[in-house]
């Protein structure tokens, strides 16, 4: 019996979802510490196994952003804008592509990493995926913030995890500059189109940092309505 | 006359055989509706669920379920009209049972909105406006049924609302949430207990304490309802003391034990839904019933006859058979559906469709219990509490309105010539 049936007026949460396309993207990022690793000790087969891992981690983010997308009709009433939600989605997916790419790309070029670069970009890998970390983490209390109604101590719980993202990015910049220093220092000793896309892959690990900070800005516009 | 004398028992039995359909057809389909959030939101199971449907969904239709009977009985119709032919309405009640049965099965083999109480509140207007006259209908009443149909998933959401963003501030917003929830939610139950209580007393238990010659003011009704919400708060009590933290759950989802107390609190309102859901839908069923047997056994339209409490058992029984023939499935089914509904929503929504359902079963008006818990849900969701609705629901509820009122009408009037054609 179909008839009036109550059941048809609850739609699909969003918040899962989000927080499973946020959780993916984050699996795409965290996988360039060993894709590094790997450059590093110079284990081209190894990198190319996680750029795999990396891509494939990419294609599920984006099976769940169409299958959200598809599912969020006009006519759904939800506790957050439905705007700001696919926004919010959207820079979450950023985070995935960009880790993409950062490995496409170094994949594609059979990167080396220099020597005296190893130990910074170590370092600057991790704090960008720290950033993707805390962006997770930030997304993660959604479920809370739906079972309070979006109101009271869970908002603050959420808008210092967003701070605390804010702070990530900070240091993932510091990084950046140091890094594209001391790249500066060694480039007369590189073969120069090699050092152009050191710098490209250094840009796009900050943009990884940039795309982690954007989710926490989106998060809070979400939050703010 | 003579058609009655002749015919009566014959009468008498189609109409015992409609009035069980439908009330099978309440307990098949409606029931599942009322309790099926309780279901989704995993505070009970489907077989407890059943279990406190046919206890409370019987003494709601016993106790309770007087008043909205009384009004399809003899409230939309004028009865004076028919004191010379009385066997014209005996034709019309057993047309309006007939005709909404026969729709409600149409419908939901064509899997259209439908309401039981649209159904059988169409079928008389329209019997009795078309077979009569237009005069035959007690217009004033109709208007104000069908005013309370658009006033009640108002009320109810208003009231889920309130209820939702009181439990916000007082438990899910603060500091430590498990402990506020174990103080505040007896209060609740309290809530719970005195509102059935006061009901019972002032409608279902009225004619009893007639006979007994005992007479209670409103404050007494009401002191004897509060020491009811106080028995009801001392057994919840004793149920929530059971309920320990569970910190390894906390660790995914911090609300985890505090969902469990309210998931105790939602066996309480389920009951109130379901005790609500008889008192008002029983109605349905055995009003046409009751006008039947009344003129079959009096031999002439009476407004101030009695009802027999038999009929009201068997609009009960009815309804208990249709639950456990069908209605666990579709309760199964929704259960399965509901996913998102946690009980600190499924309480909030429940409660403020039952109390709008009980308040509308004591004033007499028949209202769709679906469309009010629709309604209770909506306002939970405006209070930012569930993840997503669906607001295509609202224009469902609207096509129901369009579409059963003139079918049921449309059928009756069919019936009824039919009817008069065999018999007359």
């Amino acid at each position: 019996m179909a008839l009036t049936n109550i059941a048809n007026l609850f739609g699909r949460s969003p918040i899962k979802p989000i927080k499973e396309h946020m959780a993916t993207a984050h699996e795409a990022s965290a996988d360039l510490v060993p894709f590094f690793e790997a450059l590093i000790a110079g284990d081209l087969a190894q990198a190319e196994k996680i750029q795999q891992r990396i891509s494939s981690a990419e294609n599920r983010a984006d099976d769940i952003k169409r299958d959200l997308r598809l599912h969020l009709p006009d006519s759904l009433f939800m506790p957050v804008s439905r705007s700001d939600l696919l926004e919010l989605l959207h820079a979450q997916d950023k985070v995935a592509n960009t880790a993409q790419d950062i490995a496409g790309l170094a994949i594609g070029r059979k990167m080396e990493i220099p020597a005296k670069l190893q130990n910074l970009m170590s370092t600057f890998v991790e704090s960008a995926v720290a950033t993707s970390a805390q962006a997770l983490r930030a997304i993660n209390e959604l479920d809370e913030l739906l079972e309070s109604g979006f109101a009271g101590r869970e908002m603050d719980i959420a808008k210092r995890m967003t701070e605390e993202l804010d702070d990530q990015e900070r240091k993932s910049d510091k990084f950046e500059v140091e890094i594209r220093a001391a790249l500066f220092e060694i480039e007369q000793d590189l073969p120069p189109v090699n050092v152009i896309f050191l710098y490209r892959v250094i840009e796009l690990i900050g943009e990884l940092a940039d795309c982690a900070h954007g989710v926490g800005n989106r998060l809070q516009l979400l939050l703010a309505r | 006359m003579e058609i009655i004398s002749q015919y009566g028992h014959i009468l008498l039995i189609l109409a015992c055989v409609f009035g069980f359909f439908m009330a099978w057809g309440v307990g098949a389909n409606d029931v599942a509706n009322a309790m099926g959030t309780s279901v989704g939101s995993r505070a009970l199971t489907i077989k407890q669920a059943i279990l406190i449907a046919m206890i409370f969904e019987f003494a709601g239709a016993y106790l309770a379920g007087g008043e909205v009977t009384a009004t399809i009985r003899k409230g939309i119709i004028d009865s004076e009209i028919f004191s010379d032919q009385p066997e014209l309405l005996v034709y019309g009640m057993l047309s309006a049972l007939l005709a909404a049965g026969t729709w409600l099965l149409i419908a939901s083999i064509l899997g259209w909105p439908v309401s039981t109480t649209h159904s059988i509140v169409g079928a008389i207007v329209g019997f009795s406006a078309v077979g009569i006259s237009v005069d035959a209908v007690a217009w004033g009443k109709v208007g104000s049924i069908v005013a309370s149909w658009v006033v009640s998933p108002v009320l109810a959401g208003t009231i889920s609302f309130l209820l939702f963003r009181s439990v916000q501030r007082l438990i899910l917003n603060t500091e430590d949430p498990f402990t506020n929830a174990k103080r505040y939610i007896p209060f609740y139950m309290f809530a719970v207990g005195w509102m059935i209580a006061m009901v019972t007393l002032t409608k279902g238990l009225k004619h009893v304490f007639k006979d007994a010659n005992i007479q209670l003011s409103f404050i007494q009704d009401a002191g004897i309802a509060a020491i009811a919400g106080l028995l009801v708060m001392a057994l919840g009590i004793m149920m929530l003391k059971r309920i320990k933290r569970d910190p390894s759950r906390e660790k995914l989802n911090r609300f985890y034990s505090v969902e469990r107390v309210f998931a105790i609190l939602m066996v309480f309102t389920a009951c109130a839904m379901a005790f609500a859901h008889g008192s008002n839908d029983v109605a349905n069923a055995v009003g046409p019933l009751a006008a039947v047997v009344n003129t079959v056994q009096m031999g002439t339209v009476t407004a101030k006859a009695t009802m027999p409490s038999w009929i009201l058992l068997l609009g009960g029984a009815g309804i208990v058979v249709g639950l456990a023939t069908y209605g666990f499935k579709v309760m199964a089914t929704i259960g399965r559906k509901i996913t998102e509904l946690t009980p600190s929503r499924g309480f909030a929504a429940e409660l403020g469709a039952a109390a709008t359902v009980v308040l509308a079963s004591g004033t007499g008006l028949p209202i769709s219990t679906t469309h009010t818990l629709v309604g209770a849900v909506l306002g939970v969701g405006l209070a930012r509490g569930i993840g997503a609705l669906n607001l295509r629901m609202i224009t469902t509820i609207a096509a129901s309105w369009v579409v059963t009122l003139p079918a049921g009408a449309g059928l009756a009037i069919l019936f009824f010539f039919f009817f008069k054609g065999v018999f007359g």
